[in-house]
Parts: structure tokens; C-alpha cells; sequence
């Protein structure tokens, strides 16, 4: 085969060579991707070239919600303020007793010995689009690590929590929300202060309950809200409400499944929160082994 | 190029930039706010698949890969899933090329059926092993919107090559 004639065209390897090597690439990157997360920073770099291209896709509805704003109709805008106003009043007399109730909560606090809640720092983010991908829940919005957001943020509505910072471009970042398959949150029931821990449902739309005992004391309508106890998520914000239970004595734990309190699919603003709260850090290794280490020595002396 | 029995003008030759301009408006489409809608078309698979079977020489699977690593970020998806899907769909694509180019556009459209159901399958099988969600039967709708938009597509992105480069009543062609 040492003496081959030329090709009359140069087309570069054959087909099967460039698809196998393609393949192999894809994979590559599917496994550092999925099982080790080692392309952010690459993922970093296109998303930056590909943000001028997203803005762009994002600028017709951008122009419409514009263009609409500019047609309101007055009666509307009337309706609006009324509506506004009315809701003012009810809030003053709220807001009135804010001020005695937080000087009032300082003392108790210190009273208590317990540490200040830090202050929380917001920031108004714009949805520029959701993500298309439809094997998971994310929406992409318009700050990124160029105004200080951080992975692990939480993300809200003016309802309750919409979902949880998961990735940060310098631009853009992308939010999970909580009806994602992947992502969990800590919540307590409002009624009774029940802990549990919600995972998104993964068919869209809905929250379960996972591994709640079949006899645990959970109802339909149930409110849940953040429990704070993970030091990500603020305490108190409204997550979802119980919309069903079902309780099979063949199985060890109950169904539940929860409807998201927050708009999740409908707004295009969210407020992304950071708190810089700091845990206590667990306590050492070696406090906690002490005591069952010795009771199992114990047990196999006789 | 010559369908059954039809005469058919001789094209011009593709343009190079008009190829990635395409390329690129498909992306702007694929990025749309309304793309969660479970029907709409996958305009950058729809695209790339037409330049394989037009021009398999110009784009092929290398191309193609770039841009499904391109979505694959804009999406926030697994890295390599719309990679490693339309990889494979440029190689189909250009293996029909010759055969698919005899057929009239309506025709066409029932070899992409099949050619956007395999690329959404792969990108299944590729979540359905990283752990994602089953999105519903409904995520196939795309493939068909895709399919039923080959022949408007075609049509658009042939019309450059179809203007004459002078007009001349007494030419034979």
C-alpha cells in the first residue's frame, strides 16, 4: 500500500473517522460533565461568547413587553392604583407595628443570648429566558457574577421560593427551580413545625415529600416554609402547599405531593437573596463517636 | 437535484457566510423566550440537517458538533447531549445526502421524520443515564413541527442560489 494514487479531491478523513471521533468527544465530555463537574470554567468561557446572541434572542419579547407597557390602557392603570392604594392602607397599619416589633425582637433576641439575624442583601434579577433543555427546570437571568451573585443563592417571588442559583456565569445565571428533579429543600409545616426535606417532582409542577413516615401529621393544605436550618435558605419563606397525601399501609413512607406557592412559571422578575449566614460547624468527630463506640464495646464484652 | 420527471433549474453555488448566517439565525431561533413550548422545532438540527444533504462537503459532523455544543450551554444542558446527538444526525444526514436530494421536498420531509425522532431519542437515552427527567411523551411533538417546516425551509434557504447572476432572456438554462 506504499504507493497510493493521489485523490482527486481533498475531503479531509472519511465520514466514520470524524463521527467516531466526535462521538468519543461527546462522551468525554458527558462523563467529566455529569459525574465530576470539571467544565465549569469552559462552560464559563462559551456561555460569556454567547451571551450577545442571547441577549439579541431575548430582545423581541423584551420589545413587546415594552411596547405593551407603553399601551396600557388608563383605565387599567386607574384600576391598578386603586387596587394599590387600598392594599396601602391595610399594609400601614402593618408596617406601623414593624418598627415597635423589631425593637421589641432585638430585646427579646438578646434576651435570649441569640445572635442577630444578619441582614439580607436582594437583588432584583430579570428572566431572560428559560431554558429550553426539558429534562430539567431552569430559568437564566440577567445578573451574573459581575453583580455579585453566588452560587447556592436562593431566588424568590413575591410569593415564596422560586428556586436556587446554580450556576454563575460573568453575565447570566442560570436558577433550578425548586420543581426540578435535582433539586431539594429543606421545609417545615406551618401548622405544627413538622421538618422535612421537599424534592422537586420531576414531571413538572410539583414538590413531594419524601420519606415522611405513613402515620406523619401532614394534611391537605398544609402551608410549607423554608426551615433554615441548612444555612442556605432563609427561614420562613413560603415554599409550597400539600395538595396531596396518600397514605398506603404497603409502603413505609406516604406520598405526598406539594403545588409550588410561588408563581414559578409565570414572572419575569425574581429577587435573588444573599445572606452571608455562617453555621456553627458541626461538632467534632470524635465528640460524636465517643459514646456508641463504647456501648458497642460494652455489648461484646459478656 | 433533479427531482422524478421535473425540470429543474441548475443552482448557483452556496455561499460560504450564508451557510453560518443560517446557522447562526437558527441558534437565535432555538434561544426564543417561547421555546418551552414542547412543539417547537428544533431550528439548528433542522438547519444543520439541510446543509448535510445540500453541502455534505461543507458541513458535516464537525460543524455540527460545534453548534450542538453551542446549545448545549445556552440550554444549561449536559455537556455533549446536543453535541453527541447531532453529531450523529450531520453523519446520517450525509450518508442520505445523494438519496435524498432525488426526492421532492414533501418527500423529504417523511426522511427527516425519522432522522429529528433518532437525534431526540439519543438526547433521552443521554439523560435518562445522567439522572434526568422524563419530559413526556409531548417532547417528540418537535421533532414533527421540525419535520412539517422542511419544505418552507428549504425553500428559504435555497432562494440565494436561485437568482440568476445576469438575466438573459436567451439563455437555455
Amino acid at each position: 500500500m506504499e504507493h497510493q494514487p493521489p485523490p482527486f479531491f481533498k475531503t479531509g478523513p472519511a465520514p466514520l473517522v470524524r463521527l467516531t471521533f466526535f462521538v468519543l468527544l461527546s462522551f468525554l465530555l458527558l462523563i467529566l460533565d455529569a459525574r465530576f463537574r470539571y467544565l465549569e470554567v469552559l462552560r464559563q468561557g462559551v456561555a460569556t461568547a454567547l451571551h450577545p446572541v442571547q441577549t439579541l434572542a431575548g430582545a423581541p419579547a423584551w420589545l413587546v413587553g415594552r411596547v405593551g407597557d407603553f399601551f396600557v390602557s388608563q383605565s387599567g392603570l386607574q384600576a391598578e392604583n386603586a387596587d394599590l392604594k387600598r392594599k396601602e392602607l391595610v399594609d400601614a397599619k402593618t408596617l406601623m407595628q414593624m418598627d415597635q416589633l423589631q425593637g421589641e425582637n432585638a430585646h427579646l433576641r438578646d434576651l435570649l443570648g441569640a445572635r442577630e439575624r444578619l441582614p439580607v442583601n436582594a437583588l432584583l434579577g430579570e428572566i431572560l429566558y428559560s431554558a429550553r433543555d426539558p429534562f430539567s427546570r431552569k430559568v437564566i437571568v440577567d445578573k451574573g457574577f459581575n453583580h455579585g451573585i453566588k452560587p447556592g443563592q436562593v431566588a424568590i417571588d413575591h410569593i415564596g421560593v422560586i428556586g436556587q442559583v446554580t450556576r454563575v456565569h460573568p453575565f447570566i445565571s442560570e436558577i433550578t427551580l425548586v420543581t426540578d428533579k435535582e433539586q431539594t429543600i429543606p421545609v417545615q409545616v406551618v401548622r405544627n413545625g413538622l421538618r422535612a426535606i421537599a424534592y422537586g417532582g420531576g414531571d413538572g409542577g410539583t414538590l413531594d415529600l419524601k420519606f415522611m413516615a405513613a402515620n406523619a401529621d401532614v394534611r391537605n393544605g398544609d402551608q410549607l416554609v423554608t426551615s433554615g436550618i441548612d444555612g442556605i435558605y432563609l427561614p420562613g419563606l413560603p415554599v409550597a402547599t400539600v395538595a396531596a397525601v396518600e397514605r398506603n399501609a404497603a409502603y413505609a413512607f406516604a406520598r405526598i405531593s406539594c403545588t409550588p406557592a410561588a408563581g414559578i412559571d409565570n414572572h419575569g422578575q425574581v429577587l435573588i437573596l444573599s445572606s452571608e449566614r455562617k453555621l456553627e460547624p458541626a461538632p467534632a468527630a470524635d465528640d460524636v463517636k465517643d459514646k456508641p463506640a463504647k456501648a458497642k464495646r460494652r455489648r461484646r464484652e459478656p | 437535484m433533479l427531482a422524478a420527471g421535473k425540470r429543474q433549474r441548475i443552482l448557483l453555488p452556496v455561499k460560504s457566510w450564508f451557510i453560518w448566517l443560517s446557522l447562526a439565525v437558527a441558534l437565535l431561533l432555538n434561544l426564543l423566550p417561547p421555546t418551552r413550548i414542547a412543539a417547537y422545532p428544533e431550528w439548528v438540527a433542522l438547519v444543520l440537517t439541510f446543509w448535510c444533504v445540500r453541502e455534505p462537503r461543507r458541513v458535516n459532523v464537525g460543524t455540527s458538533w460545534m453548534f450542538g455544543f453551542a446549545m448545549d450551554i445556552a440550554d444549561a444542558a449536559l455537556l455533549g447531549q446536543h453535541a453527541l446527538s447531532y453529531a450523529l444526525l450531520a453523519y446520517v444526514a450525509t450518508s442520505l445526502s445523494r438519496r435524498m436530494q432525488w426526492f421532492p421536498v414533501s418527500q423529504q420531509a417523511l426522511h427527516l421524520l425519522p432522522l429529528m425522532l433518532f437525534t431526540q431519542l439519543i438526547m433521552l437515552g443521554t439523560n435518562a443515564i445522567a439522572g434526568g427527567m422524563f419530559p413526556g411523551w409531548t417532547f417528540f411533538l418537535s421533532s414533527f413541527t421540525s419535520a412539517l417546516l422542511w419544505p418552507a425551509v428549504s425553500f428559504i434557504l435555497l432562494l440565494p442560489q436561485r437568482q440568476p447572476e445576469s438575466i438573459d432572456q436567451t439563455r437555455p438554462i
